[in-house]
């Protein structure tokens, strides 16, 4: 049975007017991955500084494992942080960075070497010890920062943007190191990213923030399968969105009348943040297909492609729908065989009521 | 916050106090040995009619303006060619060259100017030497030229380095943009450079103008009997006339008219700048 | 290379003559075997130096005028490292008009610190004395040690100080592991152009100089009396060799320090 080892319970931030914060609830458990996603100036880094102790709350209570951290300052908190620039003391050696918080604690100096050189193998710096700090590269020094954050054994890890630094082949590397890293550590990371494939990737939960409030808290697949609004289908991965008007709700089904698509009855299941208020429905573009010759599929529709993006290995197809005139992107894999089509032919697009859903 | 306190307060008691004091000292009048302390407007009426301050302010006034004038004509060009046609390695090294002549001594620094623009000095003595002049010149030495001329030199490496602070900040793809665009070599100064230096131009020029109408040792060594300024009529009024509220008049006047003609000369810049772009 | 860049090399070396003919001058009659300064040269001589060794009054001088400076140095940059510190990290009320005001002795022209400062002093009944002197050189020497500093605080990356609390140091720890490690080429150089200003101030000096003076007030004193100039000559040349090598020691230990923090060099002080 998994605790909660942070509990966010009505949470606001205020900057004078401006609100960053508002009515937070959270949970994060322990031992978990959890990243918060979201846009920039959405909120996300004030509330992970709240929970390091560098921000405090207007209104709210944050509890960190049962105990309360209100009036606890930042040096006291059983947590420790990774910042987005690293920050990483330029005057002391690779060592020195990692025992720095080790020695604030006056542990004797034999225990200090021993963990340090633990910490610095954990991270993949064996032999970096002495180098200085300034002739790191960027990936180098984020294993430092981790290996001088995770050195002192905190409860819970926070990392501030730690890879949107980094070029994308190093960033991808690091997503696997993160995740292998968490694994063998044990501990809870809590990671603040805008960049949503990241979080997909290397996250246990994902909290979605928009404007300071919390949109949805989900696992990755449920986030991506069972988007609760437009906002957030739209900010994870690519989504297409059709008007739709709801005609009627029976039971635990309810029947919409989609732009283009005509009518159909779903089940309330594909309406992920209720019914009320929804007037669009929206669709992966890998839930549409072109149908080949003498391919068949549930639902079809004639539609005529606008424009086509070619990647290697899948293409994008903007079509455009019948009776409405609106576009969707279907993606389609370059399986051997399969024909690419080209601006101005027509499409028979393949779908299913299964791949809708019914969004606010 | 705490920290500022320190700071502050020593400011407010070494700075304001005095000023105040010297703004309460410029109503009161001396008589001989004392001090009477009813207010009165004599030593303003004195200063602002009597026609020898008069003309001593505004020969002041002259040369700060002139001093100024020069000195920022002459730094621009080489703070220009440091920022722009100097490897960038090299350009700290310009720059301690440059600051080198004022380590030495502020006195002895305008005394050499002496010998060097003197009777028998270095000027004369070259010029006699090439044979381009029979007799020594003595107009060079010992009037407002001279002080103009001292004064710039003291205060040029202080105008420089403004100037090239402000030219380096200048986007040099903004300049390569003027010339995509098909503007010639001074067309792209004048329409680019310029103007985006233009406010190390003018942090050079106030930190030129205002010293200089205060500066009371070049005129003293250099200005002979017609090159006297305005603070030297102040530190005369203080030692020897013993008409410290007179002079505290005086003083509070020379900043009044300084602060006027900087602010004056800061608006101006204002309008220009907001004007063609 | 093209003609306009031409152009400014002559310019830029005529510059450099103008500039440096006074300081070239100072060595040439340092050395020059005659009592009058002028031309035509008379032969190499280093007596006026040691002139220099014997006159007391000048010794006296010296030593009132390092003790000034290095006073003046140390306070100014105390002032300039609190000021600096607090109007770039926190934002209290009317910072602006404060900073402002701190900053105004350096646009003042001295004449009317000078002037204020005697005064305030005689109104209050004090005597003048070296202790004035030293206030008035603090009030000058602060606005430029905080220029300095302000720029080194800026350069302070401010997670990093947020790290060292993370990491559980206490804020007075922070203060002196880090912090102060990294400002260090600034305090440098705070304390060097606080020095140097003071050691060559004349104006304020004069003004508040009681029976004892500094070493430009004795300077002035004897450019009156021509017999007295070549050792003063010598003198400035002490003077110039000084100052050059204290700028190249402090540049050169500004360089080190920047190498161990591999900040990037930027060149100068400013």
């Amino acid at each position: 049975m998994k605790q909660p080892i942070i509990q966010l319970s009505g949470v606001d931030k205020f900057y004078g007017d401006f609100q960053a914060l508002s009515q937070i609830d959270l949970d994060i458990r322990t031992g978990e991955f959890f990243s918060l996603l979201g846009p920039s100036g959405c909120g996300k880094t004030t509330l992970l500084r709240s929970i390091a102790g560098f921000e405090t709350p207007s209104a709210g209570s944050l509890h960190i494992d049962g105990a309360s951290m209100d009036g606890v300052p930042a040096n006291k908190r059983p947590t420790n942080m990774v910042f987005q620039s690293y920050a990483i003391f330029p005057h002391m050696s690779v060592a020195e960075n990692v025992a720095y918080g080790l020695k604030a604690r006056r542990l004797p100096k034999a225990e200090i070497q021993k963990r340090v050189s633990e910490a610095i193998s954990m991270v993949g710096l064996q032999g970096f010890d002495s180098r200085a700090s300034h002739a790191l590269s960027g990936g180098q020094r984020q294993r430092v920062a981790l290996a001088r954050a995770l050195v002192l054994k905190p409860r819970v890890l926070l990392l501030d943007e730690p890879l949107s630094a980094l070029d994308k082949k190093m960033r991808e590397q690091m997503q696997s190191e993160l995740r292998r890293l968490q694994r063998a550590v044990g501990i809870t990371f809590v990671l603040v990213t805008h960049d949503q494939e990241e979080a997909l990737t290397m996250s246990d939960r994902i909290a979605v923030m928009f404007d300071g409030k919390i949109a949805q808290v989900a696992t990755p697949q449920m986030l991506y399968g069972k988007p609760c609004s437009r906002r957030v289908g739209n900010f994870i991965g690519m989504m297409n969105f059709l008007e739709a008007k709801i005609l009627g709700t029976q039971g635990d089904k309810v029947e919409v009348d989609v732009q283009s698509l005509g009518k159909v009855t779903l089940p309330l299941s594909q309406a992920p943040g209720g019914v009320d208020g929804c007037h669009s429905v929206g669709i992966r573009p890998e839930m549409l297909s072109i149908l080949a010759e003498g391919q068949t599929a549930e639902r079809e529709i004639e539609a005529v492609v606008s424009e086509v993006f070619y990647y290697g290995d899948m293409t994008y197809y903007d079509v455009i729908l019948p009776q409405t005139e609106a576009l969707v992107t279907v993606t389609m894999r370059n399986t051997a065989g399969r024909k690419v089509l080209a601006a101005g032919d027509p499409a028979r697009v393949g779908w299913s009521p299964v791949a809708l859903l019914l969004l606010r | 916050m705490a920290l500022i306190s320190p700071t502050l307060v020593f400011t407010l008691l070494m700075l304001a106090v005095p000023l105040i004091m010297v703004l309460a000292l410029s109503f009161w009048t001396q008589n001989y040995l004392t001090l009477d302390r009813s207010f009165s407007l004599e030593n303003y009426k004195t200063a602002w009619s009597e026609p020898m301050y008069q003309y001593l302010m505004a020969r002041s006034l002259k040369i700060s303006i002139f001093v100024t004038a020069l000195t920022v004509l002459l730094a621009y060009p080489v703070a220009y060619f440091i920022s722009f046609h100097v490897t960038p390695k090299r350009k700290a090294i310009w720059i301690f060259l440059i600051t080198i002549p004022f380590w030495t001594s502020y006195l002895m620094r305008i005394f050499l100017w002496k010998v060097i623009l003197g009777y028998n000095g270095v000027v004369n003595g070259s010029l006699m030497g090439l044979g381009l002049i029979e007799q020594p010149l003595s107009f060079i030495l010992y009037n407002q030229n001279a002080v103009v001329l001292t004064l710039a030199h003291s205060w040029v490496p202080f105008a420089i380095l403004p100037i090239f602070v402000a030219l380096e900040r200048v986007d040099r793809s903004l300049i390569e943009a003027a010339e995509d665009l098909g503007d010639n070599r001074l067309r792209r100064f004048l329409r680019v450079t310029l103007p985006l230096s233009m406010p190390g131009v003018i942090a050079a020029t106030i930190i030129v103008f205002i010293p200089t109408i205060g500066d009371y040792v070049t005129p003293r060594l250099v200005g002979g009997p017609n090159g006297l300024m305005i603070s030297n009529m102040i530190e005369l009024q203080f030692k020897k006339a013993n008409n410290a509220p007179l002079g505290a008049a005086l003083a509070i006047s020379a900043m009044v008219i300084v602060t006027c003609v900087t602010l004056v000369f800061v608006w101006m810049n204002r309008k220009f700048m907001r004007g063609p772009k | 290379m093209r003609g306009k860049g031409y152009l400014f090399k002559w310019y830029v070396a005529l510059f450099l003559v103008f500039l440096y003919a006074p300081a070239i001058l100072l060595p040439v009659f340092a050395f020059n075997d005659s009592s009058i300064v002028s031309f035509p040269l008379k032969g190499f001589t280093t007596k006026w130096f040691e002139v220099l060794q014997s006159t007391e009054a000048l010794h006296v001088a010296v030593r009132n005028s390092l003790m000034i400076a290095v006073t003046t140095a140390v306070v100014s940059t105390i002032f300039g490292v609190l000021a600096a510190r607090a109007s770039t990290r926190f934002a209290f009320p009317a910072r602006r008009s404060i900073m402002g005001f701190i900053m105004l002795p350096m646009v003042l022209p001295e004449i009317i610190i000078g002037v204020s400062l005697l005064v305030v002093i005689i109104q209050l009944g004090f005597d003048l004395s070296l202790f004035t002197i030293i206030l008035g050189h603090i009030l000058i020497c602060t606005p430029f040690c905080i220029a300095i500093l302000s720029s080194a605080f800026m350069n302070l990356d401010r997670s990093l100080e947020e790290a060292s609390i993370d990491l559980g140091q206490t804020r007075w720890n922070t203060f002196w592991l880090v912090i102060f490690p990294l400002v260090m080429p600034g305090i440098v150089a705070s304390l060097l152009i606080a020095f140097t200003i003071s050691l060559d101030e004349f104006i304020i000096a004069f003004f508040l100089a009681g029976t004892e003076p500094t070493l430009p007030v004795y300077i002035w004193g004897q450019l009156r009396f021509p017999q007295k100039l070549p050792s003063l000559m010598a003198l400035g040349t002490l003077l110039l060799v000084l100052s050059i090598s204290l700028l190249v020691l402090a540049d050169y230990f500004r360089r080190r320090g920047l190498k161990k923090t591999g900040i990037e060099n930027s060149g100068g002080f400013l």
